[in-house]
This record gives structure tokens, sequence and C-alpha cells, in this order.
């Protein structure tokens, strides 16, 4: 407990207060008049509401498109499963750079939409709600479904011969166990959603601003502290409200379940309602996720001599002249991977140790400390950034220009990830297991060794793989942090996208089909040392 | 509050394991942000910053230091961060400040004096602070309306020349640009007008230019690669728009960066619809290795970083006896009156400015 929360106070509370403090202190005093002058402008009050909205429709349109998917993955066998599983979550790490790049090729002028029936949906609401769709599939598929393929299928079945209808018992009895992981899953969403930020700059046009992007504007570009710091309180105030009523749903439907192999209750599809169910689902993800990134791949081999890997071969050989500017793009992605190794590391540690901690407590402050970590989702990576800058800059912590804040950064958010993923589990495991191990002798490390690890290594893998996920896409904290320069994939991409000129735009769809390719073979191998390991049980 | 104490001490447990972790990390850069010795000199500056590793290597040749740069985001964002951090800077130089962001630089009192050696070899319009040195000019680059050739040569009309032109009927519906308020060429670009149409008739100007048509997107990127019909990833993404806000220098660039190489560019440049930015570098305030600081700006100006600086930023150089490549000479397009507006004024009205330019723009 004392280690994430230290973590916390020192690479989060303390550099967010800092420059939250900057803005509404003038000589000294706390000049609280700001929020009212703030809160009161109407161009402000636009950006709140549309923030809001937008947020609230892009939610409940990713939970009506990618619930099914949780249940497909969750129950069917089906061939090439664990490969799909690896591709529907790559959306989530791409930088908005390149789902931006993608989605007007998709839904711009002469995109493929345009080309078919005339549609144009850029620069429309509609572009950012599908971009977040697209970006949060994942987020639901493996949170909701990570859970329901270990709910025991014999539970339902027992309601059954008690003389439930189908339907009946799926809801006295799946859907009140997989109710937290939704709520968990849907507060995500709203999360990312709430503080979007690329999406909406790329696919809104600048007709459209959520919060976030205001922050972002009033922090870098107008160095306007007193109105970032008012909006980042508001930001925090309506993360806190999210927070709170989605503690309150969790904790009145959490108990222990009946966790089990997930091996074993996953079936090939029975009957024409499941195969039309699989076909529907891979239709959904073929036309929102597949599309996206194969237009990505379309044009990183569409060269002005015909289809080839020219570009490709451009990045080996970029501007052999050797500069600070490109790197050899394996660099970046060595880069790229050592960062999220690191980020990776930090999250589980101190998410790890967190959620035990959660599991094992209760009480007030620990639940008070259970939101608190969440709360970085909702901080934008300019403010903890240049809280950053202005309090970790004094010997032995001046750490401003070592390349160890990136994933300190970086690490912040996968944290919630790997608590609201493990949580459930771990607090769904049954008590009286642990204390049949110590009436047997266990001392306590013996029994979460025996008891609780193989039980929840399944989401402590699917918690690693998202720690990873975020840290290797991230496009905030390797942007606002100064780094000596050794920039990561994304960075690199962006950079690429900056210059005009035919080969530097090839090389930046190359270079975006490279770290798909990355995430993919990561995220499969993560899904590999799962199956391997799944006997145990 | 003894718990305080109990967290502080966990606190700093903790970064310690962090340092060592960095020390783990088997990057070539110590985890602390002193310079080793006073060897090292820091340059920081924004993500555009580029230069060959030939030319940082005949600097450590020619006075020792070691150049290590240290990149902060776009130019905006990293002159902020470099005012956060003012009195204890994270390097010795900060390269990148450019005209519409001088005033702000300034008024912080960011830079120490330092008279460059070779300054009078530097063009005297643009040395904009020559007076206190504190800050020295390194390249000018101008924002230009681009025209995609094709379009034009197919329809047979004229491209639009300047500021007027772009209001004509004919070239209705065919302008794309950025977002003032995000992105610099677009902020340039609207200062463009307010030079050319003055603080009182740059607001009817953009209203003209609304209703013929001009379209808004948030970043140079998009504007470029996905609206404008002259560029590579817009001529791929069936672009319809052939007038673009981008730079003077993106018609080399494309010639550069086509495969195989064309003998003319595919691209030209309206040449009376130009904003000239000139960026500046300086010593920052507190600086640990001063000397070194120093040592940098000479080269920054000197011949040798000068001639190297158009391939790899696409930039001008601003001292008479640097060459430019053949690149920018046949295929660059040469301005001879670029418009331009006072620092001071910028700095004073910019916000205003740009709002205004929202309103009448965006909503």
């Amino acid at each position: 407990m004392a280690l994430p929360v230290a973590f916390f106070a020192l690479f989060f509370a303390y550099p967010v207060a800092a420059i939250v403090g900057r803005g509404l202190k003038a000589d000294g005093v706390w000049q609280f008049g700001r929020i009212g002058d703030v809160l009161t402008r109407p161009d402000l009050l636009d950006v709140l509401w549309f923030t809001t909205w937008q947020a609230l429709a892009s939610t409940a349109l990713t939970l009506l498109i990618a619930l099914p998917g949780a249940y497909v993955f969750a129950r069917l066998d089906f061939p090439g499963k664990q490969v799909l599983r690896a591709v529907v979550t790559v959306p989530f790490v791409l930088p908005t750079v390149v789902v931006g790049t993608a989605f007007l090729a998709l839904l711009g002028r002469g995109g493929l939409l345009d080309d078919l029936w005339g549609v144009r949906l850029d620069t429309t609401v509609w572009a950012i709600l599908l971009a977040h769709v697209f970006f949060n599939y994942a987020v639901v598929v493996r949170t909701v479904g990570g859970l329901w393929s270990q709910l025991d299928p014999r539970q339902e079945e027992a309601a059954r011969v008690l003389g439930a209808g189908r339907l009946g018992a799926w809801r006295r009895v799946t859907l009140p166990a997989l109710a937290p992981a939704v709520a968990a899953a849907g507060v995500m969403v709203f999360l990312f959603t709430f503080t979007s930020f690329g999406v909406v700059q790329i696919l809104g046009g600048p007709a459209y601003s959520t919060l976030e992007v205001e922050i972002y504007r009033q922090t870098a570009q107008l160095l306007d502290l007193p109105t970032a710091a008012v909006l980042t309180l508001v930001q925090f105030a309506a993360v806190g409200a999210i927070l709170a009523v989605h503690a309150r749903t969790v904790r009145h439907r959490e108990r222990a379940l009946k966790l089990t192999d997930p091996a074993l209750t996953s079936r090939p599809p029975r009957g024409a309602g499941q195969r039309a169910l699989l076909g529907g689902v891979l239709l959904s993800i073929v036309l929102l996720v597949v599309l996206p990134l194969g237009v990505l791949v379309e044009r990183s081999l569409d060269t002005s001599g015909g289809y080839g890997f020219g570009y490709y071969r451009a990045l080996r050989s970029a501007d052999a002249g050797g500069s600070t500017f490109l790197v050899p793009p394996l660099e970046a992605i060595g880069n790229s991977l050592r960062y999220a190794l690191a980020a990776t590391g930090i999250a589980l540690v101190i998410g790890g140790l967190a959620a035990a901690a959660l599991t094992r407590r209760a009480g007030r402050l620990v639940r008070g400390f259970d939101a608190l970590l969440m709360l970085p989702l909702g901080v934008s990576a300019v403010t903890v950034g240049f809280g950053f800058l202005i309090t970790l800059d004094e010997p032995p912590l001046d750490l401003r220009t070592s390349w160890i804040l990136v994933p300190l950064a970086q690490a912040l958010v996968g944290v919630p990830f790997v608590v609201r993923t493990m949580l459930p589990v771990l607090r769904a495991v049954d008590e009286r297991l642990r204390e049949a191990a110590a009436v047997l002798g266990a001392s306590p490390l013996r029994a979460w060794r025996e008891v609780d690890l193989p039980l929840v290594r399944r989401a402590l893998l699917v918690a690693a793989g998202f720690a990873f996920a975020v840290s290797l896409g991230e496009f905030g904290a390797t942007v606002f942090i100064a780094r000596p320069d050794n920039p990561t994939l994304p960075v690199a991409v962006a950079r690429l996208l900056g210059r005009s000129g035919e080969l530097n735009y090839g090389q930046a769809m190359a270079l975006s089909t490279i770290l798909m390719l990355v995430c993919a073979v990561s995220l499969l191998l993560l899904e590999r040392i799962r199956t391997d390991r799944s006997g145990e049980f | 509050m003894n718990t305080t104490t109990k967290y502080t001490a966990t606190a700093l447990a903790a970064a310690l394991g962090v340092t060592v972790l960095a020390g783990c990390g088997g990057s070539d850069d110590g985890a602390s942000g002193t310079s080793k010795g006073s060897r090292t000199v820091t340059l920081v500056t924004h993500d555009s910053f580029n230069a060959s590793d030939a030319a940082l290597k005949a600097f450590t040749e020619e006075t020792g230091y070691t150049v290590k740069v240290l990149k902060s985001g776009d130019a905006g964002s990293a002159l902020n961060q470099e005012i956060l951090t003012k009195g204890s800077p994270r390097g010795d130089v900060f390269f990148g400040v450019d005209n519409t962001l001088l005033s702000r630089a300034l008024d912080n009192g960011l830079f120490t004096p330092y008279e460059a050696e070779g300054i009078d070899r530097v063009a005297a319009d643009v040395r904009l602070d020559a007076e206190k040195n504190r800050v020295t000019p390194v390249d000018t680059g101008d924002i230009c309306v681009n025209y995609d050739k094709q379009y034009f040569a197919d329809k047979k009309l004229d491209p639009p020349q300047t500021f007027d032109d772009l209001l004509k009927p004919e070239y209705k519906d065919l302008l794309v640009t950025e977002n003032a308020a995000t992105s610099s060429p677009g902020l340039g670009f609207l200062l463009g007008t307010v030079a050319s149409h003055g603080e009182k008739g740059y607001e009817s100007y953009w209203k003209k230019l609304k209703d013929n048509g001009v379209k808004v997107v948030d970043g140079w990127e998009q504007a470029y690669n996905e609206e404008f019909s002259g560029s590579a990833g817009g001529r791929k993404a069936g672009a319809d728009r052939p007038l673009v806000v981008s730079y003077a220098s993106s018609p080399p660039v494309e010639v550069l960066y086509a495969e195989p190489q064309p003998t003319e560019a595919p691209t030209g440049v309206a040449a009376g619809t130009c904003f000239r930015q000139i960026e500046f570098a300086g010593l920052l305030d507190g600086a640990k290795n001063e000397a070194g600081g120093k040592a940098l700006l000479d080269f920054l100006i000197g011949k040798r970083f000068q001639e190297d600086m158009p391939l790899n930023m696409f930039v001008n150089p601003v001292v008479k006896d640097a060459e430019l490549p053949e690149l920018f000479t046949e295929f660059g397009a040469t301005v001879d009156e670029p418009a331009t507006v006072a620092p001071e004024r910028i700095a004073e009205n910019r916000e205003q400015w740009v709002r205004s330019w929202s309103s009448i723009v965006v909503k």
C-alpha cells in the first residue's frame, strides 16, 4: 500500500497540484474568484457540453457494438480467434495521428464511403464517434470477455434445470456476475472519450473541441495557467463524479464467483443463432477495425511505381547522411519497446500492489485510494508533463531530462488498467480457499502463491498487455516531455507526416504498419503465454 | 501530519528505486539532468529541429564540446516549457523562438545577452534584437499559399498570386488553411492578412474569404497531406483543394522526396501571399555551461551550419556567405516582399486576432 501511495504522491499528485497551484495563486494568495470568471465564459461552457455528450454517445455506441464481441470471444471457439483477439486490440495502441489518417482515408473525400455511396463523414461528429468505437472496442472485449470466459457455464445450466428460461437464467446468473466488469469497461470508455484529444482534433476539425484539447491549448500554446488550472479542476470534478458512481455500482454487485479455466467454457458455435451472432460480430470487426487498418497497409505499399515495398526499403536507408531528425526505424522500434517494457514493469508493480491492498482491506480510506488511482486517466498529459517540469527539477530528483520520465508518465496511465483488470478477479477469489490453505499451514505468502496467483495469472497478463499497449501507442507524454532524442515509433510517424513529399508520406504509412505489426505480435505473444500455462488450473 | 513524513520517506525510497531503474535502462545518457562536466552543451529545441550528424561532429572537432539535443514538442509548447522552468533551465541554449513568439520570450527574461561571433554577416532586417543581442537570428522561412500546377494547367486558369486574388470567384472552394489557434502556418497566414489588410481590414477580408469557400482544418499535416491535391498524400487520397497554406520551401521538398525525382516541382508558390518567419536562438539564463552555449551560438550562424540547414530543416540561411543548395535555387521560390508584423504588436494582439478569426471562420 505504501509504495503505490508514494508513487502517486510523487509522480502525480505533487506535480499536478503544483501546476494547478501556480495557475490559481497570485502573490501567494489563492484566487478562487478566477474559477467563477472562467466558468461563465460561453465558449468554455460550449466545450464542456460537447465533451460530455459526445462521450456519452461514444460509450453507448461502443458498448452496443462491443458487448456481442465480448460474448463471442468468451464463449465461442472459432479458427483464428487468438489472432483476431490481438487484431482488435491493435487500434487501442495506435497513435491518434495514424488513426486520424486512416479514418480520413475511409470517411473523407475520395475515401471508400465516398466512392461507394458519396457519403462524407469527416469533420462530423460521426467520424469522432466511430473512431472512438474503433479505439475502445478492445477495452470492452478484454475486460468483459476476460471475466465472461471464466464464468462457469454450469451455473447457468443449473438454473435452466431448475426451470428458468434461457434469458431468465442469463439475467439472473450471468448478468449479475458480469455487471461489475461491464460497468468498469463502460467507465473506462467514458473516461477515454471524455478526455479524447487527438481524435477530436484531427477528425472533428477546429469546430469541435473537448476539455482536453482546450486544456492543452491554454497550457502549451497560450501559457494561460489560470484558465488551464480551472479547466483541470473541472475535469477532475467530472472524473471524480463518474468514478464515485462507478464505485457504488461495483460495490453492490461484487461477490465471490466460481471461476474456471477459460479453455473449458468456450465451444464451437452451435445452432443458427450462435452462428449468426458470430457472423455479425466478425462483420462488425471487419468494418470497424480491419478496414481502417487495411487502408494504412494499402497506402504503405502504394508507391508511384505500382504496389511494392519501396517505402519500407526507403525506411532502411532513411536520410542515409544521418541526422538527428530521422533515426533508422529499427532504432525507433527498439526505443518504443524499451519504454513500453519499463512502463509495464512499473505499472504492474504499482498496480499489482495496489490491487492486492484494495482486495484485502475495506473502509472509506481504501475506497478513496481506489478512485484516486483512476484519476490519471482523467488528467491530461500536458498537465502532468508541465507539472513534472516545475517539480522534478531539484537534485537528487532532477528527472526533467531523463528518459525514465516517459515510462513513468505512461505507467501513470497504465496503473488504472492494471487495477481495473485485476480487482474484479482478485475480489472474486473465494476467501474460503485462502482460509483452507491457512488451516493447512500455509503462510500468507504461500497461500497467495498457491491460491490467488493461478487464478489471477490470466488477469495479470491481460493487465500487462494493456499497460504495454498503452505505452506503445502513447503519444501525449512522449511529445510533451523533453527527451534526449530517441524517438518512439509514434513520434517518428508524426515527424514524417509533418514533412511534405511522397517518400515521407509513404514512409509514415510504412512505419505505422510496422507499429501495428509490432503491437499485434506483442499481444499475440501474451496470448501464447497464457495458453501454454492454462493446463495448470 | 506524521503520516506525511512516512510517505516522504517512502517516496524517497521509491525515487531512489526509480533512479536505479533508470541506471539499468541501458540508455546512453545518465539519469541526472546535470551536464556531465563542461564538455557537453545541451540544446533545447522543438521537434522540427534537425541537423546532420556531420555538422554536429564538426562542432565537436572545432570546440571539443559535444551537443546533446533535447526536443520538447512543437515550437510554442517548447518555448512555454522554458518559460515555466526559467532560472533553472534544462539546457544551455534554446533554439526555435520565432518572431510570433519573440516578445513573450524576451518579456520573460529567458536569455542572457550575447553577441555571437560573425553576427555582422547577418542581414540587418532579421536582427530584431540588434541592440541587446538577447537572441541571435538563425534561419528564415516563408509561409505562403502553394498551388497544384497540374490542376491550374488542366483548367487553363492562372494560379492566384496575392491575398486579394484569393477572393476572386474563379478560386471559389479551392483553398484549405490551418487553424490559426493551433498551427503555426495557420497563424502565419492570418498575420499575413493582418499585415496586408491592416488591423481594421483583416476581419472583412476573412469574411469574404469565408464566403469564397475557404476550408479550415486543424493542422498542417491534414491540410497538406489529405486536402491538398498537389501533395503526394493528397493525390492518393483524391484530394480536391488545389490551394493550401504551406511553406515556400515545400515545392523543393516535394521534388527531393519523390521517387523518381521529377524535373519540375508539382507545386508552385503564390509569392504575394507570404508571411516571413524568423527563428532565433539564445543563451538560456542560468545555463550550466555558458562557455559551451556561446560556442554553440557562434556555430549556429557559422557557414558550416548555415549551409547544413536548408536540406535538413527546409529553411533559409540568414548569413550572406552561405550558399543555397541547387535544389532550392532550382525549385524554390524567392519571396521578395514578405509580409511582416512587429513582434510586440503580435504579442499584444495575437489572442484577440485569433479569437475574432475563430468567430468569423470556425463558428
